[in-house]
C-alpha cells in the first residue's frame, strides 16, 4: 500500500522540511519503517530500538489512536492517512 | 523565532482559567492554536484530561488531531498547551519538563492553588524553563 503519512512540525525537519511523505507498508508498523529507511534522521523519534512506538508519541490511522486499534499490527489501505503527534502529557 | 512574550486575549486567559476550574479537582488541560510563528494565541481548545488526575495530565489524542488538523486547515498551527495546578504555583514541574514536546510551544500553567487564579506562560528548551510575558490584549481577532 502507498501511504501518506502527515509529521508534527517537529519532526519535520528531519524529513527535509516536509510535511507529507508518501510511503509504502501494509501495517502501521511497516509504514514507520518505510518512513524511517526514506528519512534515516526519523530513526529512534517514532519507534524505540525495539521496535515499539515511542511513548512520547501518538499514531493514527485516519481518526483513531493505533494504541486503540492493534498498534503497529494495525493495517492501513492505499488512501488511509497516518498521522504523528507528539502526546501531550505532564502533572503537577 | 519572535521575541519572548505571546500575546494572549483575556478572553482566552478567562477561557483557559474556567476549563481548569470545571476539571477540578482533576487537572485541566487544553490546546493553544495560533499563527505558526507562534506570536499570538488566537484560540484555545479545551480537550479532556485521560490521565484523569489531579496530579497528571494528558491531552486527549483524539482531540490533539482534530485541533491539528483544524488549526491546519485555516493556516494556524497548535503552538502550545495549557493546563492548570491543583495546589501548586504556576511553575513546571520537573514531570512538565520531562515531557514537554516542542521547545517551539507557549506552556501556560494555570494555578488554582489560591482563591485568584494564577496564569503563566513559559518555553521549555532543552530541559531549562524560562518564563515569558503574556501580552493581555483586550480583544483579539479569532478565528
Amino acid at each position: 500500500m502507498s501511504v501518506e503519512v502527515r509529521l508534527p512540525t517537529l519532526l519535520r525537519a528531519a524529513a527535509n522540511g516536509s510535511s507529507r511523505v508518501v510511503v509504502e507498508g501494509d501495517t502501521v508498523g511497516e509504514v514507520l519503517k518505510s518512513l524511517e529507511q526514506a528519512h534515516p534522521s526519523l530513526s529512534g523519534q517514532v519507534l524505540t530500538e525495539d521496535g515499539t512506538l515511542h511513548r512520547f508519541v501518538n499514531v493514527y490511522v485516519d481518526d483513531d489512536d493505533v494504541r486503540y486499534l492493534d498498534g503497529l499490527d494495525t493495517k492501513v489501505l492505499d488512501d488511509s492517512v497516518v498521522s504523528i503527534l507528539p502526546a501531550v502529557a505532564g502533572g503537577a | 523565532m519572535n521575541g519572548p512574550g505571546v500575546v494572549i486575549s483575556t478572553a482566552l486567559i478567562d477561557e483557559m482559567v474556567a476549563h481548569c476550574l470545571a476539571s477540578y479537582p482533576e487537572e485541566g488541560c487544553g490546546l493553544l492554536v495560533g499563527p505558526p510563528d507562534g506570536s499570538a494565541v488566537t484560540r484555545c481548545v479545551p480537550t479532556g484530561n485521560v490521565a484523569a488526575s489531579a496530579k497528571l495530565y494528558t491531552v486527549d489524542p483524539r482531540a490533539h488531531l482534530r485541533a491539528e488538523r483544524d488549526a491546519e486547515e485555516k493556516g494556524l498551527a497548535v503552538v502550545g498547551v495549557f493546563h492548570s495546578h491543583t495546589h501548586t504555583d504556576p511553575y513546571p514541574s520537573p514531570t512538565d519538563v520531562v515531557q514537554a514536546p516542542d521547545p517551539s510551544w507557549h506552556y501556560v500553567l494555570v494555578s488554582l492553588r489560591h482563591e485568584l487564579a494564577s496564569v503563566r506562560s513559559y518555553r521549555i528548551v532543552g530541559g531549562a524553563i524560562a518564563e515569558e510575558p503574556i501580552f493581555e490584549a483586550a480583544r483579539l481577532e479569532s478565528d
